[in-house]
């Protein structure tokens, strides 16, 4: 039998290189050995990228590109078809699953300074992958004929109208009529469903093999090629498969009980999902009362709507999206991780992230007088990141030494087991036993949170900040 | 094509403003009980379908969920000539009633507990007051001047809001009865709970069934994760 099976494979190989691409990608692919838990987003990136193609290709099955019919096949799908409400929704929750890890990808990206030679390429695909990926959403996003959706898609293509000259124009090209219509539901699902996808398969493709060329990075941000065994090996490095093949397994596994969690118990997650307007069909007569884009948008909404000229918003965001494809040439520090970075590098990181967060936040929320002046600061912060990035990263001080080689990874166990007794204690300091008795009389003691000793603490803290300045 | 961005932006500042001072009374929301979801679907039937429809809901699907036989559908939830595999259209006219309701003719029903939700569907069936201001002499609470007429009032009775003066401006403070219906109030509050609870269902006939599903899928997981785990450890011994 396999001497068989030997054969076969022998017979096959000469013929298609299979072995050889096993070897150069999965079993003699060199990865380092210290990938922490951020290495997990990019293997589900790949797991929610197959979900949903393969979901997809079940809903094309059913779905019906027609704006007199959309949004009733949807339904038909949710009720009629066997199972069709389960793949509907992990198509749903895949979708915003895709921006989730796809954001936390690209922060351990910013984190460990995977984009900075010799990855420039690596990231470059990444971000066309990104570019795709918001085209793919988007134009998913109007094939359920609900009220969101066609106004969403109403709204997003009237700003290319705001683009002087040949704006307009170009907006009626887009939507192929006057209004988002049947046209424009027709072309968006031929993009969505071959067009962008295909793009995304290839650049995908392109993204793993300018990976390999080049190897991961890792959290100490050290080239581990650069120190080898007389076989040519590296020393810190682990063959991808079988080491991270069943590592990926265990992040695949969780992320799956989340995933399932969101699927099977709040498909809608609080409207953030799916949102209530587009449980009602698409009527060009009647606009929702509030037009949220989707949530994964919502920081280049916030940003659009932060400045108070139309077209100037629109180049705004498009500048915001633009600008992370020059990251790796912006960034002049030799130093890649966020371990051994100075000072100035984390704190702008943080107040990078936490402007990205806010916008997102803002971009949901109404444009009132006092959330638009949040919304600009935080663009001018989100802007500052990187145009002021050649000056704070030119002369940086190291926080650390940068090791000759990787460091271990502590494991999460360990660490929360030598934490623990800092947590417990810090438990005990702030809780009161507090005798309540029954009517019965019996006693019982039970824990409370001593809001006096958490002050006390709070007063503490601040009182030893003020000593050190 | 410029002035979308202007209601966009327009629309951001009157959002929440809609149902300002009218608080949504909470209800409970049952699935499983089928003894409710029957009356609720009776209720539809006598009450909604005639002017509207649930049109992807089939009764055979009724059926099989609420442990219903034919005879029982056909008896308790048909109206008009039909049949177990037909789904909950109604017999009016979708067009004609169009021009009757000044333009927008009574909406499909299928998915409005999820459009709306089931607390805004309770508050609003039992919300509306008389006010003779309006063609069919009934307003309503959260759905200001809303083309419908009070379907209800000969077994809830009629009812007249008192709105009491805050900082100058008439704000909602309690319904008075005029005329009793065939219902006390707390009747009528379990029949509009009922309703309310045929229109959740109505809106996702899935959700008893994912629901169920959801804790075998994730007690397969759990499973799978402890075994990925020891798998991974077993292969990262050498690793060091």
């Amino acid at each position: 039998m396999s001497k068989w099976l030997a054969r076969i494979s022998d017979w096959i190989c000469v013929r298609l290189p299979v072995d050889k691409f096993w070897k150069e990608h999965l079993s003699e692919y060199f990865a380092p050995k210290n990938f922490n838990f951020w290495y997990y987003f990019g293997s589900l990136a790949l797991l929610v990228f197959v979900n949903q193609i393969l979901t997809g290709i079940v809903l094309t099955m059913s779905y019906k590109p027609d704006a007199k019919l959309a949004f009733d096949s949807i339904e038909y799908i949710m009720r009629d078809v066997e199972w069709g409400w389960l793949i509907r929704y992990m198509h749903s929750t895949g979708a915003s699953a895709f921006f989730i890890v796809v954001y936390l990808h690209m922060f351990r990206g910013l984190l460990y300074g995977s984009f900075k030679k010799p990855r420039e390429l690596v990231w470059i695909l990444g971000m066309l992958i990104y570019f795709c990926l918001m085209a793919e959403s988007f134009m998913g996003y109007l094939l359920p004929w609900g009220q969101m959706s066609y106004w969403g898609a109403q709204v997003i293509i009237s700003l290319f109208g705001a683009i002087p000259y040949f704006g307009e124009d170009l907006a009626l090209w887009i939507r192929g009529d006057y209004v988002v219509s049947d046209a424009t539901l027709n072309r968006f699902f031929a993009f969505h469903v071959i067009a962008v996808p295909l793009a995304l398969v290839i650049l995908v493709y392109l993204h793993i093999i300018a990976l390999h060329q080049v190897g991961s990075n890792n959290p100490d941000g050290l080239e581990i090629k650069e120190n080898k065994d007389t076989q040519g090996i590296p020393l810190d490095g682990i063959p991808f498969h079988p080491y991270y093949t069943v590592k990926d397994i265990v992040g695949a596994a969780v992320f799956l009980i989340v995933f399932a969690a969101i699927v099977f118990y709040g498909p809608e997650m609080g409207g953030f999902f799916l949102e209530s307007e587009n449980f009602i069909p698409a009527n060009n007569l009647t606009t929702p009362e509030h037009i949220v884009p989707l949530w994964y948008f919502t920081p280049f909404y916030a940003i659009l709507r932060a400045i108070p000229d139309k077209f100037g918003g629109v180049l705004t965001m498009g500048a915001a999206i633009l600008i992370l494809f020059v990251l790796p040439w912006l960034d002049k520090s030799s130093i890649k991780s966020i371990r051994y970075r100075g000072k100035i590098f984390k704190f702008a990181l943080a107040t990078f992230a936490i402007s990205f967060v806010s916008l997102g936040y803002l971009g949901t929320q109404p444009a009132t007088p006092g959330a638009m002046i949040f919304a600009r600061i935080f663009t001018v912060l989100y802007f500052g990141f990187f145009v002021l990035m050649p000056f704070y990263t030119r002369n940086e001080k190291p926080a650390a030494a940068v090791p000759a080689r990787v460091t271990r990874e502590t494991p999460l166990t360990e660490t929360l087991r030598e934490r623990w007794p800092r947590v417990k204690e810090f438990f005990l300091q702030i809780s009161a036993i507090r005798e309540i008795k029954t009517s019965s009389g019996s006693v019982y003691r039970i824990p409370v949170l001593d809001v006096e000793a958490l002050l006390a603490m709070a007063r503490d803290r601040v009182s030893n900040i003020r000593k050190k300045f | 094509m410029k002035k979308f961005i202007g209601i966009f932006l327009l629309l951001g500042s009157c959002c929440g403003v809609a149902w300002a001072g009218v608080e949504l009374d909470s209800v409970e929301i049952d699935l499983d009980d089928k003894a409710s979801l029957k009356r609720g679907g009776q209720l539809f039937a006598s009450y909604c379908q005639s002017c509207h429809s649930a049109k992807h809901m089939r009764y055979s699907r009724i059926a099989a969920d609420l442990g219903l036989n034919e005879d029982e559908v056909s008896r308790d939830l048909m109206i008009g000539p039909k049949t177990i595999n037909d789904s909950m259209t109604t017999a009016m006219d979708v067009i004609e009633a169009s021009e009757w309701f000044l333009g927008i003719g009574p909406p499909d029903l299928s998915l409005v507990a999820r459009s709306r939700g089931s607390e805004w569907l309770y508050t609003y069936l039992r919300g509306f007051y008389l006010d003779e201001a309006r063609p069919f002499g009934v307003n309503n609470l959260v759905y200001k001047d809303v083309a419908m007429p009070n379907v209800f009032w000969e077994i809830q009775g009629l009812q007249k809001a008192v709105f009491k003066n805050v900082d100058g401006k008439p704000v909602f403070d309690t319904f008075e009865s005029v005329q009793n219906g065939r219902m006390s109030k707390e009747q009528f509050d379990r029949a509009v709970t009922d309703l309310v609870n045929f229109l959740v269902y109505v809106g996702e006939p899935a959700k008893p069934e994912r629901v169920r599903f959801g804790k075998y899928v994730i007690l397969f997981l759990l499973i799978f994760l402890v075994l990925a785990y020891r798998l991974k450890k077993e292969y990262w011994k050498d690793v060091h």
